[in-house]
């Protein structure tokens, strides 16, 4: 092959294969008619199912710190349902016992690790001030860095509120877990992608309960939609004084907490 | 003017890039390489399209009405079924596919309901060591309605931090009746019926004034000391000699 041939092949070689591909699409397509049509249009937020409308809805989370009880129900129920690794570094949501001493220190740690679960703790020896439970997970900010930072758009804010990640589209480089100033997000072991809460929007499109907020037997978190006022967020939001984590960075996260306390970061 | 032939050829290629460019760009890359909003789409509908695991409450009381409505009556009426058996999606969806467990031994219930100390105050709350030994939780309690079998007599049967703290002050000798007015009712519906809270200085002045006929308790001037202040504005009546 001469350097003509070799040049004319390339030039024709990568268009033909573009063309090739879309052909095979619009083939894909009309097989698949119906469902496209109502896939299609769907463009995040509106998957379609049952006439929902993501356009709609706007979705939050409250938590009374007040209510909490430490139990874990949530942690638990929320690796059963969205297979979050049973090995306790692995969590989309967890919860943290802060302990605030009378020489000004204060003691955080998560009672998920093994053996720091509530067990008859014997009164510390320190002076303790007052000590309480704080769950966590992701804020689902209305402006996410972990959005901003991701260099191949894999994860994005649905019209609906929830942060997700495309796990087809990321590739493992972890940023957006170091831009995440509230630890939210874990590389997932098996797939090796970014994975973090997604409001257990599965469940939320069909109008059930995030699992975590199902199991709760203290109603310590709420879940609702703040586009509706006659939600149980809404109300929360009205009648409490309410409090976001880092509200200094900017994030504006969407998950409320009612009687936080000045020393939870 | 007349452009030099040069140019035009410069020009023409130039527009011929410019155009394979375009083309390029919109006609031959595949639109789901370069739309956001295709991926999104299908990165949501992936989602919703995941299975769920835990069915919720409402599904559970379509079967299981009888429970239902023990339930509804009782200190657990706002828990979900699921808490405590565990996911059922699958039990709920064919219910001869197995049994979701429920927890009979003593070592689920205090999951929630041991004493620790960051729990919020008022919740009930045992010591697993002295109440009951070895024995299972539902031999007395029945989970879908656990009124104690008899009352709880000692307040620290809910109240244990309080009894705590207030078992090392110098108040630990006096009954919680001392201070407080215990509607019978707060018993066995403990918010609907909330133990009266002494409202006077001269309620702590009847042992702490100094004509008080209690010898054993510090006396102050009521009148005086403390000024316009409650005394339980300074001192926390549970141990009211405070810590260093
Ligand atoms: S909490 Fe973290 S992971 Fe969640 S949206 Fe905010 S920045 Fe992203
Ligand atoms: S289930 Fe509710 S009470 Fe228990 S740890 Fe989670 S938020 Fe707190």
């Amino acid at each position: 092959m001469n350097k003509r041939d070799f040049l004319k092949g390339m030039i024709l070689f990568f268009p033909a294969g573009g063309l090739l591909e879309m052909a095979a699409n619009a083939a894909a397509k009309e097989t698949a008619a119906p469902e496209a049509a109502g896939a299609q249009p769907a463009a995040m937020g509106a998957p379609g199912a049952g006439g929902y409308n993501g356009e709609k809805h706007y979705y939050g989370m409250g938590i009374e710190i007040d209510k909490c009880i430490g139990c874990s129900r949530c942690v638990e129920a929320c690796k059963a349902e969205n297979d979050v690794p049973q090995e306790p570094f692995y969590f989309r949501t967890w919860i943290e016992r802060y302990v605030i001493t009378k020489d000004h220190g204060v003691i955080v740690e998560s009672v998920n690790v093994k053996g720091k679960a509530a067990k008859e703790t014997p009164q510390e020896d320190r002076d303790v001030i007052r000590t309480f439970f704080v769950p966590k997970l992701c804020n689902h900010c209305i402006h996410p860095p972990c959005v901003q930072v991701c260099p191949v758009g894999a994860t994005f804010s649905t019209k609906d509120g929830a942060v997700l990640v495309d796990k087809e589209r990321c590739v493992g480089c972890r940023y957006c877990i170091q831009a995440c100033p509230y630890g939210a997000r874990y590389l997932h072991p098996k797939t090796r992608t970014a994975d973090k809460c997604t409001f257990c929007y599965h469940r939320v499109v069909k109008g059930l309960l995030p699992a975590c907020v199902e199991v709760c037997p203290t109603q310590a978190r709420i879940f609702g939609d703040l586009k509706s006022k006659a939600s149980r967020l809404t109300r929360f939001y009205r009648m409490n004084k309410i409090h976001v984590l880092k509200p200094a960075l900017n994030t504006e996260p969407k998950v409320y907490y009612a009687g936080l306390d000045g020393e939870v970061r | 003017m007349r452009l030099p032939e040069q140019i035009k050829r410069l020009g023409l290629v130039i527009g011929v890039l410019v155009a394979a460019v375009l083309v390029g760009r919109f006609v031959v890359i595949p639109r789901s390489l370069v739309a956001t909003e295709l991926h999104q789409a299908s990165t949501v509908a992936r989602e919703v399209a995941k299975p769920m695991k835990f069915a919720g409450t409402a599904a559970c009381q379509d079967c299981h009405d009888d429970v239902a409505v023990t339930k509804a009556k009782g200190y657990h009426k706002n828990l979900a079924c699921e808490g405590c058996h565990g996911p059922a999606a699958k039990h709920a969806e064919d219910p001869s596919s197995g049994k979701p467990p429920a927890p009979r031994d003593r070592k689920f219930c205090p999951v929630c309901h041991i004493y620790d100390a960051s729990r919020p105050t008022g919740f009930p709350q045992i010591n697993l060591t002295t109440h009951n030994p070895l024995k299972a939780c539902i031999t007395c309690h029945n989970p879908h309605d656990p009124v104690p079998p008899k009352v709880p007599q000692e307040c620290s049967a809910c109240h244990g931090q309080i009894e705590r703290t207030k078992a090392v002050s110098s108040h630990a000798l006096l009954a919680c009746t001392t201070c407080h007015k215990v509607p019978p009712l707060h018993k066995t519906a403990p918010r609907s019926a909330l133990p009266s809270k002494p409202d006077t200085r001269e309620f702590c002045g009847g042992c702490h004034g100094k004509d008080s006929a209690q010898k054993d308790a510090p006396k102050v001037d009521v009148s005086a000391h403390g000024g316009r202040f409650q005394c339980w504005q300074c001192h926390y009546p549970h141990l009211p000699e405070g810590r260093a």
